[in-house]
Order: C-alpha cells, then sequence, then structure tokens
C-alpha cells in the first residue's frame, strides 16, 4: 500500500498525520487524565465524564457569545476566563455528585459505573432541553486561526498548537499536585489504604470529593479545549467515553505516565492507520490491538506494584 | 432420579412464580392485548432473555457484562441472514444488476455472496450457529480473561470495548451488513410471512415457551452445586479456589450460558419484529439490557422478565407521550435502582411483600432462603 506514494510524499504524509495524531493525543491526555485521577487513583467508574466535558464546551460556548456580544475588544482572550469558569463549573458539580450520589457507593465500584451512566443520561437531556439538539460551535479568536507553513506539504494549524501547549500544561500541573504536593501525599495515601489514612488524621471524606472534584474539572478544561477542534452537541461525550476509559486502562489505571503513554501509542497508530485504509478500519484494528493486549496484559502496560 | 431433578428446580414455593408468570404470558396478555400490544410484548420478551443470563453472570457470578448486545447481535443477525438469503431469491431481486444476492450487497457493488453468507442457506445451520457462536465467542473472551484472573471493573470495560468494536465494524462493512440501516425488508420464514398476524401469534408463543425453556436452565444452573459455587466466588473467590476448584471455568460456563441466552432472544427478536440493526448491538442497549436486569433484581431470574417487561413498557408509554421525558426517567431509574434499592423489584418483594403475605397464609414450616445478598462486589478484581 506505500508502493503507490514517494518518499518524500510518505514522509509529509506521517509527518501531516502523526501531527493530526498529536492533537488527537492531547485530546486524549486532557480527556484521560480526569479519568485516570477518578478511576485509577479511586477505583470509581465514571462514565458520565464525557458528559461533565460536555458542559465545559457549553460554558465555552456561552462565554464566547458573551464576549462577542458585550465585550468585543476583548474577545481575542475569552478563551482563558472561559477555561477557567469550566474547570471550577464542572469540579463544582463534580463535588455536588460525589455528595449525593458517588460516596454511597465507594465498595461497590460496579454500581457506580450504572448510576454515572444514568447521570449521564440526565445530563443528556438537560443539555438537549437547554442547547437544543443540534451542535453548536464557537468561534476562534483571530490568533488562533491559520496555520504554519513547514514545507510546501507540511502545514500545522495554530489551534492544535494550543490545545497541545495546553494538554502539556496540565498534564504537568496534574503531575505536580499529585507527586510533589502535600494534598496529593494524602490523596495517594486514601487509595492504598483508607482505614490507615483516616487513622492517621486524614480527612477521608473530604480527600475523595476534592479528588473526584479535580477529575471532573480537568474534564471541563478538556471540554473547553476540545470546542477549539470540533462542534459539540449533547451526546457529543458519548462518542468519547470509550476510547478514554480503554487509554486509561491500556496504560495501566493507577499509573498517570502510563495514561499518557498510551494515549500517544492510541492515537498515533488510529490517526497513521486513518490514511491508508478507512477511518472506521482503522479504529477498529486500534480498539482490538488494545483489546487483545489488555487480554494479555490485564493491569496495563504500566502498573504500579502494589501488594493488596 | 428425575424426581430429584424437578426437586432441584423447583424446590420449596418457587413453583409458584413461574406459574403466575406462565399464567400472565400465555393467557392475560394474549386474551387482553391485540396482536400489536401482543408483539410489542413479544418484543420486550427478548431482552428478557438476555436479562437472565445477565442474573447468572452478574447477580450470581459477579461478573458484569457490558456487551451483552454482542450476543444478542449475533443472534438477531444470524436468524436475519438467513431470513434475507430466503427472501432474495433470483425472482424477487430480478430488477438488481446482480439477482440472488441480499439489496443492500446489490447497492454496494458487491457481485458475488461472501463466502461467510453461504452456510447460511440452510436453517438447521443457522439455528446450530445461533447456538454455537455466540457460546464460542464468549469461551474467547471468558478464557482469555478469566483464566487470568481478571474480573469486575477490567472486564466490563473490555466486553465494553468489544462491543464497540462490534458496532463499528458492522456499520463499516455495509457490503457485507447493511451498514446503519441493518439487515431489513425480511418476508417469510421458510415459505411462512412472518409479517401476518397469525405468524406474529406463533412466534410470540414460541418466544414464550423458549423463555420457560431458558428460566427452566437458569434456575436449574442456580440450584445446583454450580449456583452455590457461583454465590461463594461472587463472595469470596479466593475461599474457593483453595477449596480447590477450578473458579476460572465455572465462571467461563456461566458466561457462555448467558451469551446463549442473550442470542435466542436476538434471534427472536428478528422474527417477532422483522429487522436487525447495529442499534441494537453497541454499547447503549448493551447497559440498558443491564438496566433490564438490575430494575427486576439482580438475584431473580424471574424478576428478570418483569424488569424486561416493565422498563420496556414504561419506555414505549413514555417516549409516545412525552419523547423528552424518556430519558430523564431512565437516569432517573438508573439512579435509583442502584441507591435505593440495589436488589430491584424481586428484592423489595422478599424484604416488604412477601413477609406480609407469609403472615396471611396459615403457619408453615419454611425454610430459610439459601441465597444471601450480594454484600460485596468488584473485590475479586
Amino acid at each position: 500500500m506505500f508502493a503507490e506514494y514517494s518518499s518524500s510524499e510518505l514522509m509529509s504524509i506521517f509527518a501531516m498525520q502523526g501531527f493530526a495524531g498529536l492533537i488527537l493525543f492531547s485530546v486524549f491526555v486532557l480527556m484521560a487524565l480526569g479519568l485516570a485521577i477518578i478511576f485509577g487513583q479511586m477505583g470509581v467508574i465514571n462514565m458520565a465524564h464525557g458528559e461533565f466535558m460536555i458542559l465545559g464546551a457549553y460554558i465555552t460556548y456561552l462565554v464566547s457569545n458573551l464576549f462577542s456580544q458585550h465585550f468585543p475588544e476583548l474577545f481575542s482572550y475569552y478563551f482563558f476566563i472561559a477555561m477557567i469558569l469550566a474547570f471550577f463549573a464542572t469540579a463544582l458539580l463534580g463535588a455536588l455528585v460525589e455528595w449525593g450520589m458517588i460516596r454511597f457507593l465507594y465498595h461497590r465500584p460496579l454500581d457506580t459505573l450504572l448510576a454515572t451512566w444514568g447521570l449521564s443520561l440526565i445530563l443528556q437531556q438537560i443539555y438537549r432541553s437547554v442547547f437544543g439538539a443540534r451542535e453548536v460551535g464557537v468561534t476562534l479568536p483571530d490568533w488562533l486561526m491559520g496555520s504554519y507553513q513547514l514545507s510546501e506539504t507540511i502545514e500545522i494549524p495554530v489551534n492544535g498548537l494550543f490545545v497541545m501547549s495546553l494538554a502539556i500544561a496540565i498534564s504537568l500541573a496534574v503531575a505536580v499536585l499529585m507527586y510533589r504536593s502535600r494534598w496529593g501525599i494524602q490523596v495517594r495515601a486514601v487509595v492504598q489504604n483508607r482505614p490507615m489514612a483516616g487513622a492517621v488524621g486524614i480527612n477521608t471524606a473530604k480527600v475523595d470529593r476534592m479528588t473526584f472534584a479535580l477529575g471532573c474539572g480537568i474534564a471541563g478544561i478538556a471540554g473547553s479545549a476540545f470546542t477549539m477542534i470540533g462542534s459539540t452537541g449533547p451526546t457529543s461525550g458519548q462518542l468519547y467515553i470509550v476510547d478514554t476509559f480503554l487509554v486509561v486502562v491500556f496504560g495501566g489505571a493507577t499509573s498517570l505516565l502510563g495514561t499518557i503513554a498510551s494515549a500517544f501509542g492510541i492515537s498515533q497508530a488510529q490517526s497513521t492507520m486513518e490514511f491508508f485504509i478507512s477511518g472506521s478500519m482503522a479504529k477498529v484494528l486500534t480498539l482490538l490491538f488494545v483489546v487483545m493486549v489488555l487480554m494479555i496484559r490485564p493491569q496495563g502496560l504500566f502498573n504500579l506494584k502494589v501488594r493488596r | 432420579m428425575l424426581q430429584q431433578h424437578l426437586r432441584t428446580l423447583m424446590g420449596g414455593k418457587e413453583w409458584v412464580g413461574f406459574l403466575i408468570l406462565a399464567v400472565l404470558l400465555i393467557v392475560v396478555l394474549p386474551l387482553t392485548l391485540d396482536i400489536f400490544r401482543l408483539n410489542l410484548v413479544g418484543k420486550y420478551l427478548t431482552w428478557a432473555f438476555v436479562a437472565i443470563g445477565l442474573v447468572l453472570c452478574w447477580g450470581y457470578g459477579g461478573i458484569l457484562s457490558l456487551g451483552q448486545g454482542i450476543f444478542f447481535g449475533i443472534g438477531g443477525y444470524v436468524m436475519a441472514m438467513f431470513l434475507k438469503l430466503e427472501s432474495s431469491d433470483p425472482e424477487s431481486t430480478k430488477i438488481q444488476s446482480t439477482p440472488g444476492i441480499p439489496d443492500f450487497m446489490d447497492w454496494n457493488q458487491l457481485t458475488e455472496l461472501p463466502w461467510f453468507w453461504q452456510p447460511f442457506d440452510s436453517f438447521l445451520f443457522t439455528i446450530i450457529a445461533i447456538l454455537i457462536l455466540p457460546a464460542l465467542l464468549a469461551y474467547i473472551i471468558g478464557a482469555a480473561m478469566f483464566k487470568r484472573r481478571v474480573g469486575g471493573v477490567y472486564f466490563a470495560i473490555i466486553t465494553q470495548a468489544i462491543a464497540a468494536i462490534a458496532t463499528i465494524l458492522i456499520i463499516g462493512q455495509q457490503g457485507y451488513t447493511g451498514g446503519v440501516n441493518g439487515i431489513t425488508d425480511l418476508r417469510t420464514l421458510m415459505g411462512m410471512d412472518i409479517r401476518t398476524d397469525s405468524a406474529r401469534y406463533f412466534f410470540y408463543f414460541v418466544c414464550v415457551a423458549l423463555l420457560f425453556v431458558s428460566l427452566f436452565v437458569a434456575q436449574y444452573i442456580r440450584k445446583s452445586k454450580l449456583g452455590r459455587l457461583l454465590v461463594a466466588m461472587r463472595d469470596k473467590e479466593d475461599r474457593v479456589r483453595f477449596s480447590g476448584y477450578d473458579v476460572a471455568s465455572f465462571k467461563i460456563f456461566v458466561f457462555c450460558m448467558g451469551a446463549v441466552f442473550a442470542s435466542v432472544g436476538g434471534a427472536m427478536f428478528t422474527l417477532q419484529v422483522g429487522f436487525m440493526s447495529p442499534t441494537l448491538v453497541g454499547i447503549v442497549p448493551s447497559i440498558e439490557m443491564v438496566i433490564f436486569c438490575a430494575v427486576g433484581g439482580r438475584l431473580s431470574i424471574i424478576g428478570a422478565v418483569y424488569g424486561a417487561l416493565i422498563v420496556n413498557w414504561a419506555k414505549t408509554a413514555l417516549s409516545e407521550s412525552f419523547p423528552e421525558l424518556w430519558l430523564l426517567a431512565m437516569g432517573a431509574l438508573f439512579i435509583g435502582v442502584v441507591m435505593a434499592f440495589p436488589n430491584g423489584l424481586a428484592g423489595l418483594y422478599s424484604a416488604h411483600i412477601e413477609p406480609r403475605l407469609l403472615k396471611l397464609l396459615p403457619k408453615k414450616n419454611t425454610p430459610a432462603a439459601p441465597i444471601a445478598s450480594p454484600v460485596k462486589e468488584g473485590t475479586s478484581s
């Protein structure tokens, strides 16, 4: 299948598809980081994670409308405000959900799956009632449009670069928070041994709520970033939830580094194959490969070795 | 010997529940509903097959499969392939560029019947495939997972991913599977028109009969030593393993049984509804199937039938009159069942109604129920 392309064409195909893969990778990382915190650290299966992401996207949409109508001179910077708002709104909703639902289900992980699936259905219907069934998109400010021309055949869109830098920044922030801060130590202590963590004076209920809220908040940022690449509809969240779970599980649920590595592998494989075979077959092959690997190595690629 | 088996099957007062269900499905509903509604009930019952399998896998075995839609789809598609081939004889497809192949293949520029479609000319092969194919797939998945002691959450996510793969594959391979539309325009089964009222009555009763066969098989498994081992495994897998049992093969067996039930349900779905499409295979229907089981009661096979009937009836009724309310109601149902009554309707019945009924009856020496409620799930992962 490579025969009909010259070597320089192949190079630019791989570069372009590789870059498209990098954007997909950034989206995966942003989505999967929140899930890795909630699922990997807390053991809660949050099927409503996609809907939390969509909430962030809708907030970005609202903020962009607000700015274009009332503060057109500040329109270039609306994105940063939207992102902060999206983070806090989804984190707040996350804390609320944890308080009302998840905290009763910590010892029944499979039931969190069903309950959060119910939540996702409700959220979808709310989005549909409030924003309508049609997909909405945001207008990008000028500085995010256009692309850099690297060579004659290779060009790189600016919004993709922005999403990528955002993914890097958020990953670094999460890594620092989890592995260098006092709060991160508390989270990991609660995850490893809840009664013992409680016994040494950690408020486990509060740590749980904050962790869940942080995971949801990152989903909100992911949704906000997502508006720059695609449009948002009430059911968009469901499209990504399986991919995201596979990314988290494939990388080893307890390892943040593993999550990033598996997001990279899956997105690159998918976008490179997409050029040569149809998109749906590329997806099938990627998913199939991941499932095969998981059957051989169920704990994922990078697994924290813990005695249980 | 036979008597002993029968006692295993229907020990104690459980036969009353089966009798009530039988009277309801065989006498009451056919007499009170017109054929359109009865056909709907028949459609709901096809999901009851899946729910019964889930009671065994999830309620008793503690393995939650989010991919039951695949097995439902295998049964449904296999049956649909047979019916499609029967209805695309050269005579009725003579306007196509290649007569004698299903219409969607013709639209997708296929000129020859693919090799994997060819055996489905035979009814016997179709029936065998409905039973064997899902069991085979379930065996492969189950053996790969349970031999490595993967369970709980990971099993759920992987089965879900397989359901996603199946849908993408079906939609992508339009020429072989009919794509998004699925396999439609099915007309006859062995010369009998499946769209007439008499055929619908016939399929309804076949469906009920098969449902009772499944119920009896499930009841037998539940009451036998295997059923008790399953509960023991669900509650503390290591203890069973240390007692010298091969835990994995029990789990594989029960997962295969669930798959076969689901497949039979799928085949009956195609016969009664007249089409099969990928919207019945993917993640969303698979999770809905779990909720049928959860609403009915994850520990009660009869409850599973009622769960499938009630949830689907509510879905039809609500989406007829308030289409936007349906998702809200369904979501609330999910949350309510999990939070408030994890053992479903059957749990409510045995906790609240049964004791009061028993008070009314003359006192007899009733043995205590042998099956404990699920305490902790997912501890086996």
